[in-house]
């Protein structure tokens, strides 16, 4: 691949051209992306969690446009000018490479996707402990005082979700109320097939697997009700598999557990022990 | 106009193409093998308490599968090469003679024909997994169950998403790589003829085994089929599982097969540096095949023991792990979606230079981009994991090597720029086709990027975000990238002119409206709308509704391709020129149609495919000892 010696007639003011052209658009565009598109983006600040993921969206989004950019500028200003027009076939400039273009285009993706992999791991790890995706068993990312938080069990099953709050006696609600101002450890399991718990306000995702604890760490930060879903395919009803869930106040949330305490009691003697994961009776074939 | 080419006609004399080893007898004999499976599965089960108590008896089904491939393959007379040798007779490999169209419904080991085979099999099950997704489309004009009931769409899922993953895994390789890839490097057949003949003929039968889930009303678990929803489903599930697995032996050995003729069977001269890069294209993708494809077969072999046999590998509460499923599954499955690009960079690659009339710019970078891709892409495949709770602490590495593969990815795009770069443009139907790619691979590689970011992509994992991804990349890649691969290549395969308007019309329609379906996906994804799901939040019945609309005129623009294939091969039937496109590519050297043997002699390779402008180039290739070609 050696570099044949261009004729070099018009070809920088070509390149001056595109370059000018895409240095406007992009000088109109990131602004507007960060500052108009930016705070539409998902998936709120109702969380610590969930606004550090607006963060990395805005952040992708700024950072691809000038990319797309780049790309559809050379593509459509190429198209036009290099177009041949009439029938007679000609052939153009027998160029097979240019190692220096090549070189720098290698460097600069390497430097943009290195930059982009060392600042997602640095949120993901350790400003915002693992952005409220499932972490597992053994968490890594733990944020400051994580042994104070609320621990809630969050429990799928074909085709609804139940919660356990162990420091309340292990009762189980069918609805999901969770207080301001404290760390909130949930620990996401499955009694049958795998589901995924997609608290969509909350910057949650995390999946459902039958015999595993799913932990995952989050910060409320705002009161405002979230919807909850099910991300992964787990049979007939996965579609209506939703729920609204609440982020009140500390005093709401201490009477709100106390009622379900309360109404629940009765319930309570049929349900196992706390535990990690539950065993249900395998049940081979449910349609 | 010229004169209109005469239509082959069927051989033989009225009857004489359905009786003896065909694909009616090999349907005849599929259909008694999978009764009598049935039947001896039934009689193994009776008084096994775990298998009677359930209302499906999953021994007699994948029994019944089993004998009814086995009856299929016998049907199509694969056993009688084998049989002869061990009988001591005298068995040659057939010289293929048949010119009628009744050698494309039987067993052939021309790679032309089976090239042929493929593009039309392969493309029947692309046309109904089309229709599968019009009907997703449909139920999802309403934001509640209206169109069909939600176990029926469930099944319409499952199998529009199985059907096109199984099919297009060879919608390049099946019918461009069996016909080009010899005609390229200048060999006269396949290395292994008989192995491609099997994978093909593999191909439709798993098509037809997917298919008969309807009959068990459907499988529940979407194309992933994962455990343990796949070990409580009904029987519709052992159809996925014998399917995919046929499918996982097919690609194995369609792999295998391109590998070993690419090695082994180049021309004289047709130097590495020297290969078109579509067949570098081609190359990664075998590798990809080879290495990946058996893991999947290996995860459906599970599935299928825990469901028959009663093992507990994907159960939980036997002691096995869904997360065992979840690696062996995409351990195959992030290599599968490379399986798919990786061809259409190569297909795109090979036109942007005949239509710029320009060298290939910077081909040791693109072959280097297409290897790099290949090695990245075997890991990667926890990035599908993220949210799991798996391997939590090796999510910064996946995120790692999963943003690295945009380097080599970003290597084909700066390939096209240089190609482009003070070129001769011609906006020919392949060419339309080849530069459309650039732009959704674009957008389908950029939107990646916010599924690599773990951040992003709890946001993002599991909703239509991810569903617009991926069919950005496979559908705005592979099948544009098929697309252009049929216009440019199949006057040379068929021998028949392609209807250029109507070219350009199912290009803008399909264009326009792709971009129209799956955009506002993005944002659907973005607002909180899961996959796979028959019902979604009022709020965002506007986008859906959007979407199903463009989503019918995408499927109408298809029509569009039927009747200009229709048209071109049915009625006109203009003979297509030896090279109407005025490449340097050694397949539009041979006269057209195709002789049977493509080269008269051992053609001697001379200079590389790409030599456009190139002052004094020598011709591609010295087609026989006394001649050069043009």
């Amino acid at each position: 691949m050696t570099a044949l010696p261009e004729p070099v007639a018009r070809v920088p003011r070509h390149l001056r051209r595109i370059v000018v052209i895409w240095a406007v658009l992009t000088a109109i565009a990131v602004p507007l992306v960060v500052l108009v598109l930016g705070p539409h983006l998902p998936p709120g600040r109702m969380t610590a969690e969930a606004g550090a993921q607006v963060d990395a969206n805005t952040v992708m989004t700024a950072l691809i446009t000038p990319i797309v950019l780049i790309i559809l500028v050379y593509f459509g200003y190429t198209l036009v000018v290099f177009r041949a027009r009439g029938s007679a076939i000609e052939d153009g400039a027998p160029v097979f490479g240019h190692a220096p273009t090549q070189t720098m285009w290698v460097a600069f993706t390497s430097i943009v996707v290195i930059a982009l992999a060392a600042w997602g791991s640095y949120t993901l790890i350790v400003s915002a402990h693992g952005a409220g995706g499932g972490q597992g068993p053994n968490p890594i990312a733990l944020p400051n005082g994580y042994q104070k938080s609320l621990q809630v069990q969050v429990i799928g099953q074909q085709w609804n979700w139940t919660y356990r709050f162990p420091s309340y006696g292990g009762v189980e609600t069918d609805q999901l109320e969770l207080p301001t101002g404290v760390g909130i450890e949930l620990h996401v399991t499955s009694l049958d097939v795998t589901h995924s718990f997609w608290a969509y306000e909350l910057g949650v995702k995390a999946d459902a697997v039958p015999g595993v604890d799913n932990i995952v760490f989050v910060h409320p930060r705002k009161t405002g009700s979230f919807s909850i879903r099910c991300a992964e395919l787990c049979g007939l009803w996965h579609g209506h598999m939703f729920q609204t869930g609440y982020v009140v106040s500390r005093d709401a949330f201490k009477s709100w557990i106390a009622a379900q305490q309360k109404a629940e009691s009765k319930n309570q003697r049929y349900l196992p022990p706390y535990s990690g994961h539950y065993f249900p009776e395998p049940l081979r074939r449910a349609g | 106009m010229d004169t209109a080419i005469p239509r082959p006609s069927l051989a033989g004399s009225r009857f004489g193409g359905f009786i003896g080893f065909n694909l009616f007898t090999a349907i005849a004999l599929g259909v008694g093998g999978f009764f009598l499976g049935a039947y001896i599965g039934g009689q193994i089960a009776a008084g096994k308490d775990y298998l009677i108590a359930t209302d499906q008896n999953d021994v007699g089904v994948f029994l019944g599968f089993l004998f009814a491939t086995i009856g299929w393959l016998g049907g199509l007379g694969f056993f009688n090469y084998p049989v002869k040798r061990m009988l001591g007779r005298p068995a040659t490999v057939p010289v293929e003679q048949a010119t009628g169209i009744g050698r494309y419904f039987r067993l052939s080991l021309d790679h032309k024909v089976i090239g042929i085979q493929y593009f039309f099999g392969v493309g029947a099950f692309f046309f109904i997994g089309g229709l599968n997704a019009m009907l997703i489309r449909t139920e999802l004009l309403t934001p509640n169950e209206r169109a069909w009931p939600a176990g029926q769409y469930l099944s319409l899922v499952g199998l529009h998403g199985t059907m096109m993953i199984m099919m297009t895994s060879a919608f390049i390789l099946g019918p461009f790589g069996n016909y080009l890839v010899p005609l390229m490097i200048g060999a006269r057949r396949m290395a292994f003829p008989r192995i491609e003949a099997l994978t093909f003929w593999l191909t439709p039968l798993a098509g037809l085994v997917l298919m008969s889930a309807i009959a068990w009303n459907g499988f529940p678990t979407g194309w992933t089929g994962y455990a343990p929803l796949m070990d409580q489903a009904r029987a519709g599930m052992d159809a996925y599982l014998f399917a995919f697995l046929l499918i996982s032996i097919s690609l194995t050995l369609i792999g295998v097969n391109l590998l070993a003729t690419i090695i082994a069977l180049r021309a004289p001269g047709m130097t590495w540096t020297r290969l078109p890069i579509f067949v570098w294209g081609v190359l990664s993708t075998s590798v990809l095949m080879v290495l990946a494809a058996p893991v999947l077969g290996a995860a459906l072999l599970l599935g299928i023991l825990d469901r028959s046999a009663n093992t507990s590998f994907y159960i939980a509460s036997g002691g096995g792990s869904a997360y065992l499923y979840e690696n062996l599954f995409w351990f195959f499955g992030h290599p599968e979606v490379y399986i798919l690009a990786l061809p259409g960079f190569g297909i795109v690659l090979e036109i942007l230079p005949v239509f710029a009339r320009k060298p290939l710019w910077g081909y040791r970078l693109a072959v280097a981009g297409m290897l790099g891709v290949a090695f990245l892409s075997f890991f990667v495949w926890q990035h599908h994991l993220f949210v799991s709770g798996m391997n939590a602490g090796l999510r910064p590495f996946y995120m790692l090597t999963t943003e690295l593969i945009s380097i080599p990815t970003g290597f084909i795009f700066l390939n096209a720029m240089g190609t482009l770069w003070q070129g001769r443009i011609r906006f020919t139907p392949p060419m339309l086709f080849a530069l459309a790619f650039f732009f959704n691979f674009l957008i389908g590689g950029l939107s990646g990027i916010f599924l690599s970011d773990v951040p992003s992509d709890v946001t993002t994992h599991g909703s239509y975000f991810v569903m617009a991804h991926f069919h950005y990349t496979i559908m705005g890649g592979l099948v544009f990238a098929f697309f252009a691969a049929t216009y440019y290549w199949l006057p040379k395969m068929t021998g028949v002119t392609l209807d250029e308007r109507l070219a350009k019309i199912h290009f803008w329609t399909m264009f326009v409206f792709f971009n129209l379906t799956f955009f506002p996906l993005f944002a659907a994804g973005f607002l909180d709308m899961p996959r796979r799901v028959s019902t979604y939040a009022p709020h965002l019945q506007t986008i859906n509704d959007f979407v199903s609309v463009s989503a019918f005129c995408l499927g109408g623009s298809m029509l569009i391709f039927i009747a200009n294939l229709v048209l071109s091969l049915v009625y006109r039937r203009i003979p297509a020129e030896r090279n109407p496109w005025h490449s340097r590519g050694l397949e539009w050297q041979v006269p057209t149609p195709v002789p049977v043997h493509n080269f008269e002699t051992v053609p001697e390779i001379l200079a590389g495919p790409y030599e456009y402008g190139v002052a004094g180039a020598p011709p591609v290739a010295r087609l026989r000892p006394t001649e050069v070609s043009a």
